[in-house]
């Protein structure tokens, strides 16, 4: 992999988020814990507060919002989720909750219409400090399938600033609380699992670090069960 | 002996053993200051004693507050018996139907006293309703596993629980205004009996009583358990409608249905690889395994009750 180029510096010094951002904040996570009793386990790591990419699997659009809610408060504030830019922007409620709210860095998915390549998004974001809640899988897993092959973004994030240590993080059962097409969310028991973080190690291929990553992540879901 | 001041000398009685409990365990800690069975038994105590308070809160509130907390309790027992079941995409809208429509029902009938009602409720109109539910979203993969599933969820979670406060609606001549101590007095016996089985069993535990269930659970600690939880069953008579000898009966069977439905509940988290249903109460783990003895007791004591004292 070539060296990637800085971005030119990233627009809008943030002042934090406003009080309705945050009181909207505090409803969510009240209505997610509410909803789904959501825990999380330190399996492999602690919270602590230094620089990290969690990468999760992604089957609802609520998946950042459990893991923020089970950050500890300092190390929330640190956290970005990284979300579609498609699906955020549509409306203006969406685009608070994803821009005010949650400060979500949105990259557009889609390479035809996009002026940014969201890598370098993504990287000016670290350089500014933050950490990031990423789905390597690309978009929601709506298959049978318990996790989609890894696309090449995480390792393109892991490789150009290998010091960030890359925590994977299994999100349980929120599938089965809003599964696609239903309206009324179960109230099922989710639980968020934090694994051992890994990084690339040198000379580390893309093929084979997004196997391997993706097992470690495959290696926190509960027992697998025959299904389907 | 009026039927608050039986409430009150309850009460005091139960007080008055937690506060030894919790000193005994203060006095471990110093002397087992690392050990985990200690740290266990020191969170098991006090979440008892935020036990005790929700359900003195409850029955003080009268028949609305002890509803009100059975409800909340098959709420989440059921929530934590569906986490761990098979379910698929096809079953959501039944599954939302046993929350928000089946659960409150079955308290709502128990509000408006409606035994006919409540009693087939969810034995036979849920049995034949919800699989109906299910089968026309078209879904046939585990069909039958499913189905049984929830219904399983259902009886256990929502149909036995709500058997407790459903002995407020028994009418038993002369004993009007302390159907509330009838409660206290099978939610006692059934919990007394899981922690003296406990206590027996940590101090004179030597032979297991079924080790593909239960390592935990031991002969001496079943005999020892049962055996006292039933005597004080039959000491505390003069809380109920029956003789002490009848009472003593009474906690006996209260006692087996507990033992055996926490061999049950085992069996069901063992099959699903699970050492609790949840994480809910500190030191206990989840709402159902601090239910699972009063799940099995609570229907066959208010019909034991209902059949025998209820006019």
């Amino acid at each position: 992999m070539g060296a990637r180029r800085r971005p030119p510096v990233a627009s809008a010094g943030r002042s934090g988020p406003g009080v309705i951002a945050r009181l909207f904040a505090v409803a969510v996570m009240i209505f997610a814990r509410l909803v789904t009793g959501v825990r999380g386990e330190w399996q492999g790591c602690l919270p602590e507060a230094r620089q990290r990419i969690y990468f999760a699997n992604h089957t609802s659009h609520g998946d950042f919002v459990l893991i923020w809610t089970v950050l500890p408060a300092a190390l929330r504030r640190s956290t970005r989720p990284v979300a579609a830019a498609d699906y955020w922007r549509q409306d203006r409620l969406r685009r608070f909750i994803a821009e005010q709210v949650f400060d979500a860095v949105l990259i557009d998915r889609d390479p035809a219409s996009r002026q940014a390549d969201p890598i370098e998004i993504l990287l000016a974001a670290l350089d500014r400090g933050a950490s990031l809640i990423f789905f390597p899988e690309g978009s929601r897993n709506l298959t049978d399938e318990k996790l989609l092959p890894f696309r090449g973004g995480l390792y393109r994030l892991a490789s150009a600033r290998p010091h960030i240590e890359l925590v994977p993080v299994w999100i349980d059962n929120l599938n089965r609380v809003l599964p696609k097409g239903e309206v009324i969310p179960l109230p099922l028991l989710c639980t968020v699992t934090f694994g051992t973080p890994l990084c690339v190690t040198s000379g580390e291929e893309s093929a084979p670090f997004r196997e391997r990553s993706r097992a470690a992540l495959l290696a926190l879901a509960p027992a697998a069960e025959e299904e389907g | 002996m009026t039927a608050s001041e039986q409430t009150l000398v309850l009460f005091g009685g139960i007080a008055a053993v937690l506060t030894a409990a919790s000193l005994i365990g203060f006095v471990l800690r110093f002397r087992f200051a690392q050990s985990p069975v200690v740290y266990n038994l020191n969170a098991r105590i006090k979440a008892w004693w935020v036990m005790v308070a929700l359900i003195a809160v409850a029955l003080a509130l009268g028949k609305a507050g002890v509803i009100t907390l059975f409800a909340i309790a098959s709420f989440a027992a059921l929530r934590e018996f569906l986490t761990l079941t098979h379910t698929r995409r096809g079953d959501h809208l039944a599954l939302a139907a046993a929350f928000f429509v089946v659960l409150p029902l079955q308290y709502y009938l128990i509000w408006i006293e409606w035994y006919g009602l409540y009693s087939i409720l969810i034995p036979v109109y849920v049995f034949l309703l919800l699989p109906i539910v299910a089968a026309l979203r078209g879904d046939t993969t585990h069909f039958m596993r499913r189905i049984a599933e929830v219904q399983w969820g259902l009886m256990i979670s929502v149909y036995c629980v709500s058997h407790v406060p459903a002995l407020l609606t028994l009418h038993i001549p002369g004993f009007a205004d302390r159907k509330l101590l009838l409660i206290a007095f099978l939610i006692l016996v059934a919990q007394s009996s899981d922690v003296l089985q406990y206590v027996w069993g940590k101090l004179f535990g030597r032979h297991q009583i079924a080790p593909s269930l239960s390592p935990s659970k031991t002969v001496e600690g079943f005999v020892g358990g049962v055996a006292s939880a039933t005597l004080l069953g039959a000491a505390l008579w003069w809380i109920t409608p029956f003789s002490p000898w009848q009472a003593a009966v009474m906690a006996l069977v209260i006692n087996l249905m507990g033992f055996c439905g926490g061999l049950v509940m085992s069996a069901i988290k063992r099959d699903r690889g699970v050492k609790d249903w949840g994480q809910m109460i500190e030191g206990h783990g989840g709402m159902l395994d601090r239910l699972d003895s009063v799940v099995f007791a609570a229907p066959i004591f208010f019909h034991l009750t209902r059949y025998w004292w209820a006019v």
